[in-house]
């Protein structure tokens, strides 16, 4: 057990890409064998996650230098020359969050992708996305973070591709194409920090910032944020994202809104850890502006969809920008983090939590709604609720929820975001408030479109148990947050934020 | 009718004259990765050429006799011995060089200096740079192979 803590940072990234690499020959041999080692392995790994998340709330930040005699040793001649995995709250939250994901998406594919050619390949790209999301979750490195990233933006790129359809291989297209300008963006950025200081570690570029401060941080700053703005998919450059969501299978959509979010997460690690003790306020401010963008756009272009998931795809861009607003806030406070800066943050990554459940259910029951019917627009669907009671009260939660009405998760979150940003700028909460109103409006149609009225008369197939299964399981999770938050924020989402904002504690861990 | 295309006689003959030359080359790029420029990557794109040479030679009579599934099975092969090697270190941490300075395999103790580059050191990284050769040879082989063959056939042949 102490073994298995003490190397979980290296095992979560490797386990899922083992598996991913083994997956293709199991499913040679039978296709039962290879779901239960890909689910059991997603489960190994999520386990490990646990362990590690109890030893970093318990003991700080934990290290872990890759190749080195001991995992400890991290910079054996005054500065670190491995590649360094850094854990602390925050990563570990939204690693174990990752995993959840995965593996409810996992069990929802069973059924759902059953008829398709290359399941292997399908079950092996979520493996390796899985990796990714793992690397860039928890390593310490700029260079790292970038090669993790480039494998999350193919392998993301090529399961968007599944069905197979133009469409489909139009928005792969479009997702590779944009990620490839994020990345050099990216990479562009990483190579002026690497010039100015010689070295590639988060932390210890921290250290060495304080010192050394000028123009060129600057400039890798606004790169390295435009490119990840670009990976996220928050306003200017949400059209790949909507495409993307729009055409994946529903699970995949589920995964991609988990790469959002953890690119999210890295925006939070450059913007505090890294440039936290030297930025002012602008960067806060244009993370804020970014947010209202994304919460108007998204709400606004939602309303004109009549294709489901197109629709989810402009309510999850819109959930994003709550997510920048309260960071924001968080970080336009920056080093100083007083009392409301450090609510909006925390309510910010309560909302990552939020947001990937309410998204999550959505889109899930928006894939039932396809495979039940095989039909994605809603002016073509209606009076499911007859036949599909059950279905209907998952969409009702998930449509409360993510409109922010009491008792699910997202009040709970956007409150705290409210309440915190009213002292920042009270006008900014009543445009987030707007965009929350105008999201129930939303769902709302939808809601009556695809559930009310006349019995539905088209074919109709039974929802199978196992996908079913998943989505009540994010409906327990959502009313759970939504009935407990301050359990949540207590555990998890106070220690992540405590975590963002003490960047001498990031940069402690390494030297 | 494109089933008997076969290139020139000159660009068959080259194509067997070059044919042990490059993999011979990409097999020294390889091996060599802990001492010189190249690895892995570099040498098993250079092997991967070779695979081109045979399909513009020989057409899609020779695309036939190359099998998808081999080069596919190579690859996840190659990938899975490189995380293995990185396993295998767990004892102090992950891709720990558990072979560097053992005396055995790739294990040869050399005391601190100049020398000539023994090839019999390195420990785990010229076996980590054989697996990803033999990835990046299957991987680059299957796209031109897939791209040799969903390829639109030419209007003139």
């Amino acid at each position: 057990m102490i073994f298995l803590a003490e190397h979980a940072p290296a095992f979560a990234i490797a386990v899922p890409l083992l598996a991913a690499f083994v997956t293709p020959v199991l499913g040679r041999i039978s296709e039962k064998i290879r779901n239960i080692w890909v689910i059991f392995s997603l489960l190994f790994t999520e386990f490990l996650v646990f362990i590690l998340g109890c030893k970093v709330l318990d003991e700080g930040v934990y290290t872990y230098a890759l190749g080195a005699v001991t995992p400890s040793l991290t910079s054996p001649v005054g500065f670190p020359v491995r590649i360094i995995l850094e854990t602390d709250a925050m990563n570990a939250l939204i690693s174990f969050m990752v995993l959840s994901i995965a593996i409810i998406t996992v069990v929802y594919s069973w059924k759902f992708i059953e008829k398709y050619e290359a399941q292997d390949r399908f079950y092996s790209l979520l493996l390796l996305l899985t990796a990714g999301m793992m690397g860039m979750s928890f390593t310490g490195d700029f260079f790292t973070m970038f090669v993790f990233l480039e494998v999350v933006s193919v392998s993301s790129a090529a399961l968007v591709a599944f069905f197979k359809k133009a469409e489909s291989f139009e928005a792969a297209f479009k997702y590779l194409a944009i990620s490839s300008i994020g990345s050099f963006f990216m990479l562009f950025g990483i190579g002026l920090l690497y010039g100015h200081y010689g070295l590639l570690n988060m932390a210890v570029i921290a250290k060495e910032i304080i010192l050394h401060y000028s123009f060129l941080d600057v400039v890798a700053l606004s790169l390295l944020g435009t490119a990840l703005l670009l990976k996220l998919g928050s306003v200017p450059i949400h059209m790949w994202k909507v495409d993307s969501l729009q055409e994946a299978p529903a699970p995949v959509s589920v995964v991609c809104i988990a790469t959002s979010l953890v690119g999210l997460y890295l925006l939070f690690r450059i913007g505090f850890s890294v440039f936290g003790l030297v930025i002012n306020s602008i960067l806060g401010w244009i993370l804020v502006f970014f947010g209202i963008l994304s919460i108007f756009i998204g709400v606004a272009m939602a309303l004109l969809q009549n294709n489901l998931k197109r629709l989810l795809g402009y309510s999850a861009v819109a959930e994003v920008g709550y997510i920048l607003l309260g960071a924001g806030v968080g970080l336009s406070a920056m080093p100083e983090v007083n009392g409301f800066a450090f609510e909006a943050l925390s309510g910010g990554i309560f909302h990552i939590v939020n947001d990937v459940l309410d998204i999550s259910l959505l889109f899930l029951i928006a894939g039932s709604i396809y495979y039940i019917t095989k039909k994605r627009n809603i002016d073509e669907l209606g009076g499911l609720a007859h036949d599909f009671p059950s279905l209907s009260v998952l969409f009702i939660i998930g449509m409360l929820a993510i409109s922010g009405i009491p008792p699910f998760n997202g009040f709970a979150s956007k409150l705290m975001i409210y309440e915190s940003v009213f002292y920042f700028n009270p006008l900014l909460v009543i445009l987030g408030v707007l965009g929350s109103i105008l999201m129930l409006a939303v769902f709302v149609k939808v809601f009556a479109c695809i559930f009310l009225g006349a019995p539905y008369e088209g074919e109709v197939e039974e929802v199978p148990g196992s996908m079913m299964f998943t989505m009540w399981v994010l409906a327990f999770f959502i009313l759970f947050l939504g009935l407990f938050p301050q359990v949540a924020i207590d555990i998890f989402i106070a220690p992540a934020a405590e975590a963002l904002v003490h960047p001498e504690v990031y940069i402690g861990g390494v030297l | 009718m494109n089933n008997e295309y076969r290139a020139s006689v000159v660009v068959r003959t080259v194509a067997y004259i070059l044919a042990a030359p490059l993999i011979v080359f990409g097999l020294y790029v390889i091996l060599h990765g802990h001492l010189t420029p190249g690895g892995g990557f570099a040498g098993g794109a250079i092997m991967a050429t070779f695979i081109a040479l045979f399909l513009v030679s020989f057409g899609r009579k020779g695309a036939g006799s190359l099998h998808r599934n081999l080069f596919s099975v190579l690859e996840s092969l190659g990938l899975t011995v490189f995380v293995v090697l990185a396993f295998l270190g767990i004892s102090n941490t992950f891709f720990y060089n558990f072979m560097v300075n053992s005396g055995h395999l790739f294990g040869r103790v050399i005391s601190f200096g100049v020398n000539p580059g023994y090839l019999d050191t390195g420990g785990v990284i010229p076996l980590m740079n054989i697996a990803v050769g033999l990835e990046v040879f299957s991987a680059i082989s299957l796209i031109v192979l897939e791209m040799f063959t969903y390829s639109r056939e030419d209007k003139n042949d």
